[in-house]
This record gives C-alpha cells, sequence and structure tokens, in this order.
C-alpha cells in the first residue's frame, strides 16, 4: 500500500518526515454513530483504503444495509442506495445489470443477510452476479438491542436468548459463506477479522481481493468479517477482542473458503489462508493508537 | 442513462417467434392492428416505450409478460433477469431505477402483495417504476380466475407509511398498450413507482391491437446514481430518525400527490349525457357494464358508463358532477365491493348508490348487471312515490 497515495495533500507532513498514515479522501471526517469499540468503524476504514488504491470511489455505486451500519452513506463518501432487509443483493444485481461499468459493492451485517435475506444472497451468488459483498458478522441484532442471530453461538445469551442459545430450540449457527462457496457462481470467499491488527491487515487483503475479482470481470465475491459487538455482548471492548479471537474465531473459521481466480489471482494478496503470512502491501494497516 | 435506450426502437429488431415482424418496423407499421394477448401487448408497449430492464417471477395470469420479455429484452441488448422471488424482482428493480434506468417489473395478486415492502420504500425514496398487476381472484393463493379484489391494496396502502401511487386501470388491450406509456411518464415527472392493473381477462383475451406505440421522453434527474465522478456522492434513501426531518420528506410527499390528484385525473364517459342513472366500473368490469347499458338502453332505461382510468387519483369531482343529475348510481366490480366505497364518498349521499360484484374468478354477465340496475331503478322509483322513504345511499 502506498500510504501518500490517499493522503491527498490534506494533511502534509513536515520535509523532514514521511507522512505513513492519513484518512483516504472517501472516508468522511466525522465521528460515526458506532458503539465504543464496535468493529464496524474498522471495517469502513479498511474499505475506504481498498476503494482509493483501486481508484474505485467515483465508479462505486454501494448499497446499504438495514442494520447498525444503515448509515454506512455517511462515513463513505459514495453513492449509495438504500435497500430494505436482507434485499441488497437483489437491489445490487439490478444496479450490476444496467451499468455494467459500475464497481457494486453490497454492505450487510448478520441479520440482514444470514436471515431475513438468504433468499437474495443465495441466489446473487448462484447468479454468480459481478458484485462484492461486504458481510459483516458480529452474531447478534446490535441496532435493535441485542437479540439472537443466527450467527450467534450456542449457549450465547442475548435479549431474545436469555438463557443462552439452546440448539434444541434455537437452532445453530450458520456458517453462510461456506454454504455461498460451493456455488460456481462464486468466485471468491474468504473469512477474515477485526479481533487484532494482524488479523485486520489479512481482512483488507481479503477485501481488496473481493474488489479485484470484481474489476477483473469475475463473478461473486464475499468477505465475511466477524466483528466485535461490546454492547450486545455485555462485554467490555477488550474482552470482545478476546472473545472474537476465541470462540467465535474457532466457531467461524478464517482463512480463503474458495478462491476461482485461478491463475488471474496476480499478485494481490488474499488468497492465501489466512493463517499464512500477511500479504505484503497490507503488512502496513496498523489501527488508529 | 444506461446505454440500452434504443428510444423507439431499433430499426429492425430480429422478430422472435409469435412477434409481428411489423411491430417495430415504423410509423406506418405501428398503426397496423395485429392480434395479440394483453399481457403480450403490454410487454411489447414497455419495450416500444424504452423500458431498459425488466426483473419478474413466474405466475399465473401474467407469466406470458415474463416470457415475452424474456425473448425480447436480450435480443434488444436490454436487461431481462428472472428472479429467486417477487421479493428479488422487486429489489432488482428498485436498484436499475436507482441508476436512472427505466424498469418495469410485473406479477399478479400473491406476488403483488410480497412487493408491498419494496414499493414502500421506492415511494419513500423517490424511485420511479412501472409495476404491473393482472389481478387474480384472492384472498391468499385464491385462484387464477380474473379479479379486481385488489383495488384496496392498489390505492390504499400496498405498503407501509403514508404514500400513494398512481394507479392506471385500462379497459382494452389498446388502451392498455398507451397507459404503459403514459406509466412510464407519471413515473418519472412526480418520480413515483406507477401501477398499471390489468385481470386476468384483459391479460390473457386475444384482440386486435393498434400497435400505437409512444416512447415518452426521458426525464433524467440529478438524483440518479451513477458513480459520484465529479459530483458530490448522491444517496437514494427513505431513512431519517430525526421526526422533523421525516415530517418535512412526508410533507413533501403530500405536496407530489396533491399536485398528482390536480393534473392526472383521468376518467371515460359513455352516453352519460342525457342519462338517469350510471354505471361506475373499470376494467373488464366496464366492458360488461357498457353491453348492460346498451341492453338497457334498448329497454328505454337511460343509463350511461362513468369509468375510471386512474383508480388514485380517484375522479371524485367528476363522479360527483355526475352524481348531480341521476336518480342513483351502480358500482359493478369484480370483487366484493371496494371501489364502490370511494364511489360513496364522491357521490357524499346525493342519490343512492348500489353495488353488484361477483368474486372468485366469475364475471357478471351484461343480463345480471341490468337485473342490478332494474333492483336499483325500481327502488329509487319507490321511494319518490313515497316521500316518507328516504333513500339509504343504496347500503341496505
Amino acid at each position: 500500500m502506498t500510504i501518500d497515495a490517499h493522503s491527498s495533500g490534506r494533511t502534509s507532513a513536515p520535509a523532514d518526515q514521511r507522512l505513513i498514515y492519513a484518512r483516504p479522501e472517501v472516508l468522511a471526517d466525522r465521528s460515526t454513530h458506532y458503539c465504543p469499540g464496535c468493529g464496524h468503524g474498522v471495517i469502513h476504514r479498511l474499505l475506504a483504503e481498498v476503494l482509493t488504491e483501486l481508484e474505485l470511489p467515483a465508479h462505486t455505486i454501494a448499497v446499504a444495509p438495514v442494520g447498525c451500519a444503515v448509515f454506512a452513506y455517511d462515513y463513505l463518501m459514495v453513492d449509495w442506495v438504500e435497500a430494505p432487509h436482507g434485499r441488497a443483493p437483489a437491489v445490487a444485481t439490478g444496479i450490476r445489470r444496467v451499468r455494467p461499468e459500475a464497481f457494486v459493492l453490497t454492505y450487510q451485517g448478520d441479520g440482514d443477510l444470514a436471515a431475513i435475506g438468504t433468499a437474495e444472497i443465495v441466489h446473487a451468488a448462484a447468479r454468480g452476479e459481478r458484485i462484492t459483498a461486504i458481510f459483516v458478522n458480529n452474531g447478534i441484532y446490535g441496532m435493535t438491542g441485542g437479540q439472537m442471530a443466527p450467527t450467534t453461538l450456542l449457549g450465547q445469551k442475548t435479549t431474545s436468548s436469555p438463557s443462552g442459545r439452546e440448539p434444541s430450540l434455537m437452532g445453530y449457527p450458520i456458517r453462510i459463506t461456506e454454504m455461498l462457496a460451493q456455488l460456481p457462481g462464486v468466485t471468491y470467499a474468504a473469512r477474515g477479522s477485526v479481533a487484532d491488527a494482524s488479523q485486520i491487515g489479512k481482512l483488507k487483503a481479503m477485501i481488496k481481493k473481493a474488489c479485484r475479482v470484481q474489476i477483473d470481470g469475475g463473478g461473486f465475491a464475499i468477505v465475511e468479517a466477524i466483528s466485535n459487538c461490546p454492547v450486545g455482548w455485555n462485554m467490555t471492548p477488550q474482552e470482545s477482542l478476546d472473545h472474537l479471537r476465541g470462540p467465535v474465531a474457532r466457531a467461524y473459521p478464517l482463512g480463503v473458503i474458495v478462491d476461482r481466480t485461478g491463475a488471474a489471482a496476480g499478485p494481490q494478496a488474499g488468497s492465501q489462508p489466512a493463517g499464512g503470512p500477511a500479504a505484503p502491501g497490507s503488512a502496513s494497516v496498523q489501527p488508529e493508537a | 442513462m444506461t446505454a440500452h435506450h434504443e428510444g423507439s426502437g431499433p430499426a429492425s429488431p430480429p422478430s422472435p417467434a409469435g412477434m409481428p415482424a411489423t411491430i417495430s418496423a415504423g410509423d406506418s407499421a405501428r398503426r397496423s392492428r395485429v392480434l395479440m394477448k394483453g399481457n403480450e401487448a403490454i410487454a411489447e408497449a414497455a419495450i416500444q416505450a424504452g423500458c431498459d430492464a425488466y426483473f419478474g417471477y413466474p405466475i399465473t395470469p401474467q407469466a406470458e409478460l415474463l416470457e415475452w420479455m424474456a425473448r425480447r429484452m436480450p435480443e434488444l441488448g436490454r436487461v431481462f433477469v428472472q428472479a429467486e422471488s417477487e421479493l428479488g424482482a422487486i429489489n432488482m428493480a428498485l436498484g436499475a431505477a436507482a441508476t436512472g434506468a427505466r424498469v418495469m417489473v410485473s406479477s399478479s395478486s400473491p406476488g403483488i402483495s410480497l412487493m408491498a415492502e419494496a414499493m414502500s420504500y421506492m415511494a419513500g425514496s423517490g424511485t420511479p417504476m412501472v409495476l404491473v398487476n393482472v389481478m387474480r381472484a384472492g384472498p391468499g393463493l385464491g385462484g387464477i380466475g380474473p379479479s379486481q379484489s385488489d383495488y384496496f391494496q392498489a390505492t390504499k396502502g400496498h405498503g407501509h407509511g403514508d404514500y400513494r401511487v398512481p394507479v392506471l386501470a385500462p379497459a382494452s388491450i389498446d388502451e392498455a398498450v398507451e397507459l404503459v406509456a403514459t406509466a412510464f411518464e407519471l413515473a418519472e415527472k412526480y418520480r413515483t413507482p406507477v401501477m398499471l392493473v390489468a385481470d386476468g381477462i384483459l391479460g390473457q383475451a386475444m384482440e386486435p391491437v393498434s400497435l400505437r406505440f409512444r416512447t415518452p421522453e426521458r426525464r433524467t434527474g440529478d438524483w440518479a446514481l451513477t458513480g459520484a465522478a465529479g459530483r458530490p456522492p448522491r444517496i437514494v434513501k427513505s431513512i431519517d430518525l430525526v421526526p422533523e426531518v421525516l415530517e418535512r420528506r412526508n410533507l413533501d410527499l403530500q405536496r407530489k400527490y396533491r399536485e398528482i390528484r390536480r393534473h392526472e385525473v383521468r376518467w371515460d364517459e359513455w352516453q352519460l349525457e342525457d342519462a338517469e342513472y350510471a354505471i361506475v366500473a373499470y376494467g373488464t368490469a366496464a366492458r360488461v357494464a357498457r353491453s348492460a347499458v346498451a341492453r338497457a338502453r334498448e329497454r328505454g332505461i337511460k343509463v350511461g358508463l362513468f369509468r375510471p382510468v386512474t383508480l388514485w387519483p380517484f375522479p371524485e369531482r367528476e363522479l360527483a358532477r355526475v352524481s348531480q343529475h341521476v336518480h342513483g348510481i351502480l358500482t359493478v366490480e369484480l370483487s366484493s365491493g371496494q371501489m364502490v366505497e370511494d364511489v360513496r364518498l364522491a357521490v357524499e349521499g346525493r342519490c343512492p348508490v348500489a353495488f353488484h360484484g361477483r368474486m372468485g374468478g366469475l364475471v357478471p354477465t351484461p343480463d345480471e348487471v341490468l337485473g342490478a340496475l332494474k333492483a336499483l331503478r325500481g327502488k329509487v322509483q319507490r321511494a319518490a312515490a313515497d316521500p316518507a322513504l328516504h333513500h339509504d345511499g343504496g347500503r341496505s
């Protein structure tokens, strides 16, 4: 990653120093509505960096979900359309088909994508729609007050599973990205995490790869980011990150689930398992102190 | 705009099976008459109106519309997608329309129910789109026979929230062809979804079609999502969590609806000049009513037909004027009586309003309608003979 590429003169460094980190222009200069410690901000930031590095903001039409990220359009300065709950992949399909030249991005949470929107995501993937889907899985309905999601871990207490998720009554967590990866229309599917700096670097590489798939004319590409919800999980931000690294990552294994780009994958990172070395170019991403 | 706009159609597109070669071959050919199914004529009218993208899901009795689009749109280089559900179809339409494309979706009653959610979002965000409902009998899965039992759904509240959509109701395939173009016009002029309601008969019947296609001029707004190159980002949305802001948004919508009420009311009158009675009916019911009017006139009953073409906005002032000159009004529908509520609101008790309808996919015969008309006349005459009997607006 060439850091100075997106500093765009907004922040200049003294002559004897080199600016190595700045806010991408496409990321709005405002504080977010997200709760303290929430992973959405990190994922927005990664998206902003990737879009900037791939020179995509002017071509992007993004689809916002219903859920905590409903206001994503306040933070990423691209064209946005609001989708009804779960319908983002269908809305993106409509955009894709009439605007072949656009970069089409969806951003959905786990309630949106893995519960109410399962038909839309499955069939967009099955059609191999040339869209890039960002799927933020924090295992809970955050915006409505911390109810159980299809992705909630077994035993996890939520406001609608107050005694913990009991599989005989409430079923099992869905690994929907693995389900989607079986479809031949899916060119790339991967799961990353916002648990720490190393994971965030790998997640960025995955997002970049999923965007490149679209640019290169591939099919459906999805990156699931397992993320934390300190408020919904009843944890401090630090506890929630430890939980994310532990039980959540064990339930939702990190890495590339499918990569059908083949030889066309090119030098960009993301096609290697997340357990491998961080990709060149992504290692410089560090969370802000 | 997208690259798929061909204006009035390319000079000589390949002709699909069953498609008259003359259909897009210029103005003189456009005035020829061919035998077409209503569903097919509506589909072709949308194509000739410059529809860039169609999204659908199979359902009887509108499947021919989807099939026509499946053949024609790809050969014109335009977009056809068979969605995974009606939810999928209308949300694809939402996405495509948000970029400024001219978009149509069609379905029949149960599928239209599924589309209510996105319609509300489109009304709220000002997204133009044309939705065709080839109505079938309900409730629930009901049957596949013709019906007008989605009048409430179309005019009173398809989805949630304070919104309205213009509803156009053709009574012939020729009129459907014209109103498809009108629907696109209204959708773009007012930035709103527009519904065109037909019924199973209009969709399935074949009749000579004039092929008077029309391509409305495009109104490209400064709202369409095209990628924020050289301009600030645009957002197509309906959400506003600040009550004052959301109320302003609602007030803007209501202003738009007043404009539509003022300028877009459409209706048709037949033999009302000397009429002592009026039948109010739309769509297929109006064609039955027309036959009933002719038979009644043969028997010396002076009756005329008042036919709403826009179900919303309802031609209430025009009907109120008619109600001042007649002794009674009979409303005929393929339902239990839905539009009749708007008829009574417009008439405001100035004369009795009676109702005759059939349900379940049945269509009243002209003789049935004539019988209902005679019953109304008998009641009015008895009331006139005995001033102690005040009419009750036909409610009993």
